[in-house]
């Protein structure tokens, strides 16, 4: 019963608390990481799972799944998929190449030659144009551009064109963000050098900036290509979803997302054609694997971006 | 500090644990709350004078098509009972038949005969099933009006879905390119109209979807465009689009009910064995009472005939014989 004894059962019983605070702390968090690794693997392999029968169960051979017939209840069935393999492929890279250059001037613009003013003005901008959601973009689409497709260019108006025109709008403020934050991560220091050395402006920005963010410009495009590939809704609505080989771009075609989505619901679980709406999932899951493993693989390669 | 920081995880863990718990709970707590009528307490109901003895929850789903009649139907059946609980869901015709044979749903909606999907024919998953035609629903081939074409022949109808005739004016009509507006394969709809307008041709469309109201609106913008829609889509004040009529037979309630017109298909609403209990009852009520299938009901008003108005009936082969 003396002072000390006390004391040292009170500390004692200190040290018991911090130690269970430790733990629980250190359970807690161990937790949610193993049940997002669980979630993640779950995911993964059931949609791997599913999207693999067609040809183990089904005995569907490659061959056919890439050829261009899509025809589910035809006789015999047929389940070509190389048409939307194809317009994926076409509206990718088509919005690719129309918003890197426009992406790429509005990045160089805020990074290098008006930051206050690109702060101020197009970043809020960019950033509204993000939070917009793609059924709204969808309908911009299918009431402003498809008729200005089909007056101005020909077709019917719902197009791959018309597919790339909207996907372009959308992916434009992903590619610039990035693109900005890897020319601003370009050290002062060698621009300084350069200036140093005479070069204008324009062959800094040119042979020095570009050069030293280029793989952060590349993630940049990347990037946008991933969101372009897996956006279905805005897409489905200005394409035309015909599941035939489009001859030309203002040709109607067709995306794997738009075949998920418009197909899932006729699919009765269990039978083939619903089997191979998943090896199409599958198929998406690849590519955005794909994209992330490149974007890696340039994060490696980084000097200062 | 770190006291405090301990006592929020443990709340945040509690509170997941608690959250989690309650979404799987969900179900047991909202059932007590109201069982207190069946065990013979005299709790007088508000809605009904007489004791009400049904209880349970239905889950419907399937056809797009059939969602918002089931629903009417449900929310009407709900307020005379206050006991159940009705769920309805979409998710197209081939949910609501695999959903209904793997015990999900305890009733599948669908827009063509279970014999139909050839897949599950086979595996003879259609043979527990019953039938409860609830309405037959009318389809018209819908152009826009610029062609300048109101009836086609049923070889012009074939030849322009089929792709052979491509321009109204080989119909008729105006100097206009024909863009034909489908859905996908699998579309109850499709399969109807593949049957009982095309003669059982494929059709070749040049543009896909599957929501009604979008094909209506794209033949209203584009100039030239065919497609096919439920006639309850097709309404007076659309002056975009018409209804064709075939061989002269404009798809009213008259020309369907004596086949004349043929384009038309069964809604069905389909169960695992005969029903029993609540969803008998609920059946019961949306195949034979006034309120839905009567004059005014609510499968007039969706734009439906209602099942008994039919002077003939037909069967999966399309059979059609006079009705006894």
């Amino acid at each position: 019963m003396s002072d000390g004894r006390r004391k040292s059962a009170s500390r004692r019983r200190v040290d018991l608390f911090r130690e269970l605070q430790e733990k629980l702390g250190f359970l807690y968090l161990a937790a949610s990481v193993a049940l997002v690794l669980l979630v993640a693997g779950a995911v993964y392999f059931f949609i791997f799972y599913q999207g693999i029968l067609p040809f183990t169960r089904y005995r569907l051979s490659l061959v056919e799944f890439l050829s261009t017939t899509w025809s589910p209840l035809g006789s015999p069935p047929q389940y070509g998929a190389l048409a939307f393999l194809y317009g994926s492929a076409v509206v990718t890279l088509g919005a690719a190449l129309l918003a890197t250059p426009l992406s790429l001037g509005a990045a160089i613009f805020v990074a290098e030659i008006a930051p206050r003013w690109g702060d101020r003005i197009l970043t809020p901008v960019l950033e509204i144009l993000v939070g917009i959601p793609s059924v709204v973009y969808g309908y911009i689409g299918m009431r402003l551009l498809v008729p200005f497709v089909r007056d101005h260019f020909g077709g019917i108006g719902y197009s791959l064109f018309t597919g790339i025109l909207v996907l372009t709008v959308m992916i434009l403020p992903t590619v610039t963000s990035v693109a900005t934050d890897a020319l601003r991560a370009v050290p002062t220091e060698i621009k300084h050098g350069s200036y140093a050395l005479g070069a204008t402006r324009w062959q800094t920005i040119s042979r020095l900036s570009l050069r030293a963010a280029l793989p952060g410009l590349l993630t940049a495009v990347i990037f946008g290509m991933a969101r372009a590939f897996g956006e279905a809704l805005a897409v489905q609505m200005v394409i035309g979803n015909a599941p035939r080989f489009p001859k030309s771009l203002l040709d109607p075609g067709a995306t794997i997302t738009s075949i998920i989505t418009m197909s899932m619901g006729f699919a009765a679980e269990g039978t083939l054609e619903y089997y191979v709406l998943w090896t199409l999932a599958v198929i998406l899951l690849l590519m955005s694997a794909l994209s992330i493993f490149v974007v890696r693989l340039l994060g490696r390669r980084r000097v200062y971006a | 500090m770190s006291k405090r920081i301990a006592v929020l995880l443990l709340a945040v863990v509690f509170l997941f644990g608690a959250g989690l718990a309650g979404c799987g709970g969900q179900k047991t707590s909202q059932e007590p709350a109201k069982s207190n009528q069946t065990t013979g307490t005299t709790t007088p109901s508000q809605q009904e004078p007489k004791k009400d003895e049904l209880s349970g929850s239905i889950t419907a789903g399937g056809a797009t098509a059939l969602q918002p009649l089931v629903q009417a139907a449900a929310e009407a059946f709900m307020k005379k009972h206050p006991n159940v609980k009705i769920t309805v869901q979409g998710g197209g015709s081939g949910t609501g038949l695999s959903k209904v044979i793997e015990g999900a749903f305890d009733i599948g909606n669908s827009d063509i005969f279970c014999e139909e999907k050839k897949e599950l024919k086979e595996q003879g998953k259609c043979n527990d099933l019953v039938d409860h035609k609830v309405a037959v629903v009318v389809m018209a081939a819908v152009a826009n009006k610029d062609a300048g074409v109101d009836n086609l022949t049923k070889q012009q109808l074939v030849d322009i879905f089929t792709g052979k005739i491509t321009n109204w004016k080989d119909v008729g009509g105006k100097d206009l390119k024909i863009t034909v507006i489908g859905r996908p394969e699998g579309s109850g709809t499709r399969a109807t109209f593949k049957k009982y307008a095309l003669g059982g041709q494929e059709e070749k469309a040049e543009m896909q979807t599957d929501s009604s109201g979008e094909i209506k609106e794209k033949i209203a913008s584009t100039s030239g465009a065919i497609g096919y829609l439920a006639t309850s889509y097709v309404k007076p004040e659309d002056t975009k689009i018409v209804a064709l009529k075939i061989d002269g037979v404009a798809p009213t309630k008259e020309n369907v009910v004596e086949n004349k017109y043929t384009i038309w298909a069964y809604e069905h609403m389909y169960t695992k064995g005969q029903p029993t209990g609540v969803v008998k009852a609920f059946l019961d009520y949306i195949m034979t009472d006034p309120e839905v299938q009567g004059p005014g009901g609510i499968v007039e008003k969706q734009g439906y005939i209602p099942t008994k108005d039919m002077k003939v009936e037909r069967d999966v082969e399309g059979k059609v014989t006079p009705k006894k």
